[in-house]
């Protein structure tokens, strides 16, 4: 524990800015998850005789059409966004690096194929990629989630692989195979622990790109459905109306970009301490600090 | 290098076909029954079998799904594109009358970016740790992060305020008249391209020092240069390889953004009409559209590539 807290405490005098980044994502975190105890009130409640008011004491960031309370929902939004996001990027990292894990290690056919399929994946600009998928399996939450994570696989696939194959060059790795461990084997034992660090930049790279893709998915209609509150949703609500009320484009919008700039943020500084050498301190820290 | 540009040719074409089969299976076979992708579940469960039947035949989703997918290649091939579900027109109408405007908005963003990023970039890479260079890579986090559809909706907001603006309802070509034109795509232009600029600002100043700290240009100093001269005769040239590069993959970020920001703009383009498409669950005008995307994503990706062999006399492909 007293390793980690001085890893951290190095870690945010070297990247001040991302450190910065670290605490705004953990505050958004946590207001996601205390959203019913944060919002002063119910995100999906309509109240007919507040429509339309401006940021005033009673709603500090206004009402929408029907009298909803954008506080509240900008507070519940955080919980859809994130909670899309963060499915997403684990999901379809996971499976991308677990698939470029196999492709560094085994090589030779199985290698090429899967190069091909990643590279006809990486042909489809993200956000149409994701809007054919979530049209055809229907846009459900689920829906979006899967959809987005199909867009973030061969990302992993090609990082993570690209790890694999210096690591299966390695001396160790050979002699695990020389001592007549299985591929499976070597590959979960051996190969797959010097891929968590790459994994953790990746994943927290994504994230920005993850929430930026729901917002628009919602914003084009084609997200998780309404009355669901998550940002996109709400400006796509705000330009129904012929003279959209500026604070119903302005706060949603904000949300987005203060967390897409805190986790950017954060994802640059691991990058930085992670990428060049791949540190054996921060790795530490990561798997607990077992052996420190 | 005519082996080398052959070669890449098929490749491009191989994953082409891999990417329409991989549509093809996307929209057809995911949901199961096509009709309840058009339709959706009730509107499904409302129509007589002898109606489906017939609307199934009609569309030319009675075939079975290999035929379904050869058909499709050939009448790409054909030119013939198919028609809209719901609309008379065809797909193939439907890209001549608003492909251009999304086109002018791709290429004009395109030009924004180099325009706005190479500079930044330049100047940033002068004096690294300047305050200049600080508030040009604070200001290119701060675009990296903003959405451009929120950009653009603000940006149409404020003009509503201020200026009456109104967005434009019906397509003015550059050929009929290049004023209005004009006000139709700079807008999601400059969104586009401020984004694109952000990464090619801090591609160009990374790529720049990397290049600089190099022994010809050490050389080209202690030769007596001048500063500028160094930078920009020698270094740069060296330096815009990436950077180039890194202009092919935004490509990806400019054609899935452009969906997004022309909704915001309420710009009549093709993303618009791929977004209508997708929410009435046009599954032709979708095929047809996401393909001609990933077609124009994966042909310039090749051209990059080339220009790259080009450009770089280091490189020789066999």
């Amino acid at each position: 524990m007293r390793a980690l807290l001085v890893e951290l405490a190095r870690f945010s005098r070297r990247n001040t800015l991302s450190a910065v980044g670290g605490l705004v994502g953990l505050s958004i975190i946590f207001i996601a998850l205390a959203a019913p105890l944060l919002a002063p009130r119910d995100p999906l409640k309509a109240d007919f005789r507040r429509m339309n008011k401006p940021p005033d004491a009673q709603s500090f960031l206004g009402t929408d059409q029907v009298g909803r309370d954008t506080l509240s929902r900008v507070i519940y939004g955080a919980r859809t966004s994130l909670f899309v996001a963060f499915s997403a990027v684990i999901l379809g990292t996971t499976v991308g690096s677990l698939w470029g894990v196999a492709c560094g290690y085994l090589r030779g056919r199985f290698d090429l194929y899967s190069q091909r399929i990643m590279e006809i994946l990486q042909s489809f600009p993200d956000l149409i990629l994701a809007m054919a998928i979530s049209m055809a399996i229907g846009t459900g939450l689920q829906a979006v989630i899967f959809a987005i994570a199909v867009t973030r696989i061969p990302f992993g696939g090609r990082v993570i692989r690209s790890v694999a194959l210096s690591v299966r060059e390695m001396p160790y790795v050979e002699a695990g195979r020389a001592s007549g461990a299985s591929a499976l084997r070597i590959m979960a034992l051996h190969v797959l622990p010097q891929c968590i660090a790459p994994y953790l930049v990746l994943a927290t790279t994504h994230l920005g790109a993850a929430i930026v893709i729901e917002a628009a998915l919602g914003f084009l209609g084609v997200g998780v459905p309404p009355p669901t509150p998550t940002w996109g949703n709400m400006l796509a609500d705000s330009i129904t109306a012929l003279v959209p009320p500026w604070w119903l484009a302005f706060f949603p919008g904000l949300a987005i970009t203060v967390t897409v700039l805190a986790f950017n943020l954060l994802g640059d500084g691991i990058r930085d301490t992670l990428d060049p050498r791949l540190s054996p301190a921060f790795l530490r820290m990561m798997a607990g600090g077992r052996r420190g | 290098m005519r082996k080398y540009l052959a070669r890449r040719a098929v490749y491009a074409a191989v994953t082409l076909l891999g990417v329409s089969l991989s549509i093809f299976v996307i929209l057809r076979i995911l949901p199961g029954d096509p009709l309840v992708a058009i339709l959706g579940v009730e509107g499904h469960a409302r129509m007589t079998p002898a109606d489906r039947v017939r609307i199934m035949a009609d569309l030319g989703l009675s075939d079975p799904l290999p035929l379904q997918y050869v058909h499709w290649l050939r009448d790409i091939a054909a030119g013939r594109l198919g028609k809209s579900f719901f609309r008379g027109d065809t797909v193939s109408e439907l890209i001549a009358h608003r492909g251009p405007i999304s086109a002018e908005i791709g290429v004009l963003a395109l030009f924004v970016s180099w325009l706005v990023g190479l500079p930044v970039g330049i100047l940033s890479a002068f004096k690294p740790n300047s305050v200049p260079d600080g508030v040009a890579r604070a200001l290119s986090i701060l675009f990296i992060a903003v959405p451009g559809f929120w950009l653009g909706m603000l940006i149409v907001l404020a003009s509503l305020f201020w200026f009456g603006y109104k967005a434009p309802i019906v397509i003015v070509h550059l050929w009929e008249n290049p004023w209005q034109n004009f006000q139709i795509v700079i807008g999601p232009a400059l969104v586009l391209g401020l984004a694109q600029g952000a990464y090619i600002s801090r591609m160009s100043r990374s790529c720049l020092l990397e290049v600089i700290g190099e022994d010809f240009v050490r050389t080209a100093r202690a030769k007596g240069l001048r500063e500028g001269i160094v930078v920009m005769r020698h270094a740069l040239p060296n330096a815009l390889l990436p950077v180039i590069t890194i202009s092919g993959v935004l490509l990806g970020f400019v054609l899935g953004g452009s969906v997004a920001v022309e909704q915001a703009f309420g710009v009549p383009g093709l993303g618009r009409a791929l977004v209508i498409a997708v929410i009435e669950r046009d599954i032709i005008v979708v095929q047809n559209l996401v393909l001609l995307y990933a077609v124009i994503f994966v042909v310039v990706n090749v051209l990059v590539d080339l220009s790259y062999a080009w450009l770089d006399p280091r490189i020789r492909y066999g």
